[in-house]
Formats: C-alpha cells, sequence, structure tokens
C-alpha cells in the first residue's frame, strides 16, 4: 500500500502566516480534503500545492474563502474547455487535410 | 536595454497617486494573477511586469529615481549610491508573492535599482514554478517509456504514461527552480507537444487513417494488412466496398491515459486505387464487364 505523509494544518498557517480559520474553511468548501489525524486537523502532502495556490491568491487579491470557491469552479470549466479547444483543433485539422 | 514605462504598465499617468497606483496593481492583479490564467504564458508575463511596476512605482524613493531619469535613468547620479542602500538588511518591501525569483525582474530593474536582494531579506520563498515544453513523437506516446532531459543543468529523468495527449501538462513536485533562503523548491510543469505522423491522426483516444487498397479487393472483398502503431491487423474487406469507406476497429486507437487495457478505436478510411495501366487483356476484359453491367 502506497505510504500517505499528511502535513498539520498548524504547521501551514505558521509557516505562510495565515489563519488556521481560513484553512479550515478551504475544507468547509471542498476545495481541499481536511483529514484528523491525532486530533489534529492535517492535509495530504500531495494537496499542498493546492492549498499554497490557495494562499496565493488570499494573501496576494484579498480573495476569501467564497470567492475562491467560485473561482475553482471556474477554473476547473477554463481548463476543460482548453483542452475541449485542443481536440477540436485537432480534429478540424484532420478534416482540413482530408479536404486538401 | 530597452526603457520600460512602468506608468503605462499599471495605466496610469506621472501625475498618479499613491492610492490610484494601489488600485491600478490590486485591479490588474487580479485580471493577470498566474494561478487565475493556467497555462497562459503572456498573462504570467504581464503579471511579472506589473510586479516590477508595482515595485518601483508604490516605493516613493523608487518612484523619485525613476520619474527624475525617465529614459535618462543609465546616466542617474545616484545610481551607485541607491544601490549600495539596497543591499543594506531591512530595505524590504511589500509585493505579491506569486513566485518569482531575481531572475523574475527585467535588466532594466537590475540596472536601475539593484538586485531584490534586500525585499525579501529575512522570509523563505518557494522556489519559481518552472515551464517546460517536451516534444515525443506519436509512436513513443503510445507506450510507457523514460525519458531523461536537462532543465537548468540538471539531468531530470520522467516516466511517460501512455496516452499522454498533445497540450497535456504534468506537475514534478520540488523540481522547479530552488527555494529562497530554505524555502521549499518550486514545481516543474512540462507540457507535451505530440504531433500527427503522415500515417495516423490522433483525436482524443482515436486515431483516424488511410488505407489504400486494390479495386478488385474493394468490388470482390477479400483479406488485407494493416500496420497500426503496435501491430498487423488482419482485416475482411467486404465486398462492394466504396472509396472513402470508413471502418471502426473497436479498442485498436490510442491507450487511456492512466488506464490500464483501455484504448480508443481505430477508424480506418478505404482508398481505392483505380488501375491506371492496363493491358490488353485486362482492357478486354473490363470492356466485358462494361458490356454485362449496362
Amino acid at each position: 500500500m502506497e505510504k500517505q505523509t499528511f502535513i498539520s494544518i498548524d504547521t501551514i498557517c505558521k509557516y505562510h502566516k495565515v489563519t488556521t480559520a481560513f484553512i479550515l474553511s478551504l475544507g468547509e468548501f471542498e476545495l481541499i480534503d481536511i483529514q484528523v489525524i491525532n486530533n489534529e486537523p492535517c492535509i495530504l502532502q500531495s494537496q499542498l500545492a493546492e492549498v499554497e495556490k490557495y494562499v496565493r491568491l488570499h494573501n496576494d487579491l484579498e480573495i476569501n474563502s467564497e470567492g475562491l470557491s467560485a473561482i475553482f469552479h471556474l477554473i476547473q470549466r477554463l481548463e476543460l474547455m482548453q483542452q475541449q479547444i485542443t481536440q477540436l483543433k485537432m480534429r478540424l485539422q484532420l478534416y482540413e487535410e482530408q479536404a486538401e | 536595454m530597452a526603457f520600460i514605462d512602468y506608468y503605462n504598465i499599471l495605466g496610469l499617468d506621472k501625475k498618479a497617486t499613491t492610492e490610484d497606483i494601489k488600485k491600478a496593481y490590486r485591479k490588474l492583479a487580479r485580471k493577470l494573477h498566474p494561478d487565475l490564467n493556467p497555462n497562459d504564458k503572456e498573462a504570467q508575463k504581464k503579471f511579472q511586469q506589473l510586479n516590477e511596476a508595482n515595485a518601483v512605482l508604490s516605493d516613493p524613493e523608487k518612484r523619485k529615481k525613476y520619474d527624475k531619469y525617465g529614459e535618462e535613468w543609465e546616466r542617474g547620479e545616484e545610481f551607485e549610491k541607491y544601490q549600495q542602500a539596497q543591499r543594506q538588511p531591512g530595505n524590504r518591501q511589500q509585493s505579491f508573492s506569486g513566485e518569482f525569483s531575481e531572475g523574475d525582474f527585467s535588466d532594466f530593474f537590475s540596472s536601475m535599482f539593484g538586485g531584490q536582494s534586500g525585499r525579501r531579506a529575512q522570509t523563505s520563498y518557494r522556489g519559481q514554478d518552472i515551464q517546460a515544453e517536451l516534444q515525443i513523437s506519436l509512436e513513443q506516446a503510445y507506450t510507457t517509456h523514460q525519458k531523461t532531459f536537462t532543465i537548468n543543468g540538471k539531468n531530470i529523468r520522467i516516466t511517460i504514461p501512455a496516452g499522454i495527449a498533445h497540450g497535456q501538462t504534468i506537475k514534478l513536485s520540488g523540481k522547479g527552480g530552488k527555494g529562497v533562503n530554505n524555502g521549499p523548491n518550486g514545481d516543474l510543469y512540462i507540457t507535451f507537444t505530440i504531433n500527427n505522423t503522415p500515417q495516423f491522426k490522433r483525436v482524443g483516444n482515436d486515431l483516424f487513417t488511410t488505407k489504400e487498397i486494390d479495386l478488385y479487393t474493394a468490388v470482390l472483398g477479400g483479406e488485407i494488412t494493416l500496420d497500426t502503431l503496435q501491430e498487423k491487423l488482419k482485416l475482411k474487406v467486404s465486398p462492394g466496398t466504396q472509396n472513402a469507406a470508413k471502418v471502426r476497429l473497436k479498442g485498436k486507437g490510442f491507450p487511456v491515459y492512466k488506464k490500464e487495457n483501455q484504448f480508443g478505436d481505430l477508424y480506418v478510411t478505404y482508398q481505392i486505387v483505380i488501375p491506371k495501366e492496363l493491358n490488353e487483356k485486362q482492357k478486354q476484359l473490363f470492356t466485358e464487364l462494361k458490356k454485362l453491367s449496362k
């Protein structure tokens, strides 16, 4: 079984100078998955980059958790559309080559 | 080294107040922040310019110097003095974290204001994320394979899973720029470019190819051999197959990314080759056929 590494929310808050309430609110909005290990809220190490992205947006642009939740869903849609555009471009290229 | 118009970057004129600068910066940062513009290099570049413009114009000392010398900045009398002052510890200024290193500021900025070492003297920062592009062939993308390449002088060996898509980006955590003041390393993002081949076009997980068949096989039916990216397939051609007829070979397309034993489909378009030169006997037989089919 794959070994999982957890990072305590307390450590993240101290490092990035954000409040625990902010990180916990990311969990409430289901932007990250918070798990309690030995009575301490933690996240999986694999989620750290995602958390740091939200911290940057929060600190840099003063966006609260509600705003981050909305942005998250829009970015997901944007990325899906970017993928679809790439696929459609390839499909179009295929038809254009056939037409030549 | 080109002069950079920081006021223009912020959409302001020289009379702008500190509050105007702050407002313009925040407004543009919300638009151009790299986390809000994934895979948009242009936005990332503009955000860096914006950060630089703000670093200069929101600092009264820097702004004064910039305004005083403008395009003549290279001849600035205070240049040396200012650079010395910048090297003093504690000369720190607030700016967006982003993921920047000294290399993210322009040569113009570095020449005018010296390095950025004072700005983050006591704070550790995550290293810069690095974006890289890697071109692989369609055949390579068909199978899981390892590839070694060099980024910033470091050899990096990666395993590329079968079915990786054109334009897809994979992240290698901690393989980006080195962290500053013991901060964690940035990540390395590799975007793949996979070109179609003359034989095969890929759309999603499906493959498209064209196969020439002779007139007689098209009319009478028969068996042909088709080379795919991995194997040779024997195909039955139905009698009376028309030119440009398409057949779908289920599960013979491209592997689905990170899904074992799942494949897209292979679409084969038949191209019937009409004989150009006929011998006398053939001409005779075709003529007879023509008469018979009337």
